[in-house]
């Protein structure tokens, strides 16, 4: 791990970077299934484009995250700690989640939310390989009728819905671009 | 030109991301109600504060702002608060809502329909619907939990009791997916059915009450009532004394010391944008010179 590697990467004017980051990350959890580009930070290996931005546009101090086996990597590691400054937890007790579908497996080890407070839940950073071709129907709230999505499987979001209102919710990452699927959205194979 | 003095758009980035994480959890389950860690301001509670800091973590420079206050784009909370983004974030302001990305709003949604790429912010006063059924928190955050809502329909119903009708007329309470009971904050019940399938971003901000919640759009959201007793959006029963329109919100002003009153639209750009158009009312000369 080379210090170059820790220190770079960051948003080059991040009020700016992060508000334009942050209205894409919106706008893809508020319409599902549709695709959006997140872009200005360089982040190390593994790590996407769309996955670091988000990490540096959401993820400070007070929100531990957990990084899978296929993302817990030493320059990872350093590169959240030098721009976010997040710890590094087990995945219970993580508000972010980053990794392949995968490593990120089982699911069930994330918080869901209580009855109370359904917001304290899990958000995962799921790196895919792309967002075609689709083999999911999107439907639900922020959806007009239905749209269709590339997901990495069919059952874990079936089920993620039927606990509704808790459940995680979900983005999917590859390169820049990035869906959003939030607990409260349908989802059926196509 | 943005005042370099402050942050862009006023608050620090920590913050930002604290709102930015709640109106994302807002948007996931919505109509839940999300507490976030509200700030102060430089204007006091009840003034727009829970809006201002949803306006501020969503903006971004390329936005354009237009804040109502009733409808009305110039009135003074409406102008301050334009003002007061338009010094800390430099963004572009307009009065027109189809030139609008980002709209905040006090207590009105506007007459035109709201596109994608549009996100409206309220300004919430009292977030939560069942308060003056239950004033304690730790109650009705559990009757949310269970989604215990029969007080709110009792309270619906000795409406009709006493007054023959629902006469809750403003901050009518709606079902979120079938799930949460909302309050849309004190908008018309006029407005209530613009909330549902609307094509923009709703979000809403309660600063002193500390919570956010949101509508995504395309959402399904249903007025409370009763099959006997439907919901009726109402609307004083006049046309608008300025534009003849006879579908807009009105508002209804004293004139003069005589008791004369006229209706005009609350929504001004609706309004002035028929007028131009040639429309005319009752009060309004026939040819403005």
């Amino acid at each position: 791990m080379s210090q170059d590697q820790v220190l770079t990467g960051g948003f080059a004017a991040p009020p700016q970077e992060a508000a334009r980051a942050f209205r894409a990350a919106l706008e893809a959890m508020a319409r599902p299934g549709r695709v959006q580009v997140l872009t200005g930070t360089e982040p190390p290996e593994p790590l996407s484009v769309a996955a670091g931005t988000l990490l540096l546009t959401l993820c400070d101090t007070t929100t531990p995250v957990h990084l899978a086996p296929s993302h817990d990597s030493a320059a990872v590691r350093g590169w959240i700690a030098f721009h976010c400054g997040a710890p590094v937890v087990s995945a219970a007790e993580a508000a972010f989640a980053v990794g392949t579908w995968d490593a990120l497996q089982p699911v069930s080890r994330f918080a869901i939310g209580t009855a109370d407070y359904p917001d304290r839940s899990a958000t995962l950073i799921v790196e895919t390989e792309g967002m075609a071709p689709p083999n999911a129907v999107l439907r639900g709230p922020g959806i007009e009728c239905s749209h269709p999505a590339r997901l990495p499987e069919i059952a874990a979001f079936v089920a993620n819905r039927a606990g509704f209102p808790l459940g995680f919710d979900c983005y999917f990452c590859a390169g820049s671009e990035v869906i959003g699927l939030p607990r409260s959205t349908l989802v059926e194979a196509l | 030109m943005s005042d370099h003095a402050y942050n862009f758009a006023y608050l620090d980035e920590q913050t930002k991301r604290m709102i930015r994480r709640a109106i994302l959890k807002g948007i996931a389950v919505p109509g839940y109600q999300v507490p976030f860690a509200s700030r102060e301001m430089p204007m006091p509670y009840g003034w727009g504060t829970g809006g201002v800091q949803v306006t501020a973590a969503c903006l971004t420079p390329e936005d354009v702002l237009k804040v109502i206050d009733q409808g009305a784009d110039d009135t003074t909370n409406a102008v301050s608060i334009r003002a007061f983004f338009a010094r800390t974030a430099g963004v572009a302001t307009t009065e027109a809502t189809d030139q609008a990305s980002v709209i905040q709003t006090r207590h009105r949604i506007p007459e035109a329909a709201l596109t994608e790429g549009q996100i409206l912010v309220y300004q919430v006063p009292i977030p939560e619907p069942l308060r003056f059924l239950e004033p304690r928190e730790s109650e009705t955050r559990r009757m949310h939990a269970l989604e215990d809502y029969g007080l709110m329909h009792v309270k619906l119903y000795e409406d009709i009791a006493r007054h023959g009708e629902i006469a809750t007329s403003y901050a009518y309470p709606v079902k979120v997916e079938g799930r949460y009971v909302m309050d849309p904050s004190p908008i018309p019940k006029f407005d209530n059915p613009k909330l549902g399938g609307m094509a923009a971003i709703q979000l809403f901000g309660a600063g002193r009450e500390q919570r956010i919640y949101a509508l995504p759009p395309y959402c399904d959201v249903v007025s409370l009532d009763f099959e006997d007793h439907p919901f009726v959006a109402s609307k004083a029963d006049h046309a608008c004394d300025l534009c003849g329109s006879e579908v807009s919100y009105l508002d209804e002003v004293i004139a003069d010391d005589r008791g004369s009153r006229m209706f005009c639209c609350s929504d001004t750009d609706y309004c002035a944008g028929r007028r131009a158009a040639g429309h005319r009312g009752r009060l309004s000369p026939e040819e403005v010179a």
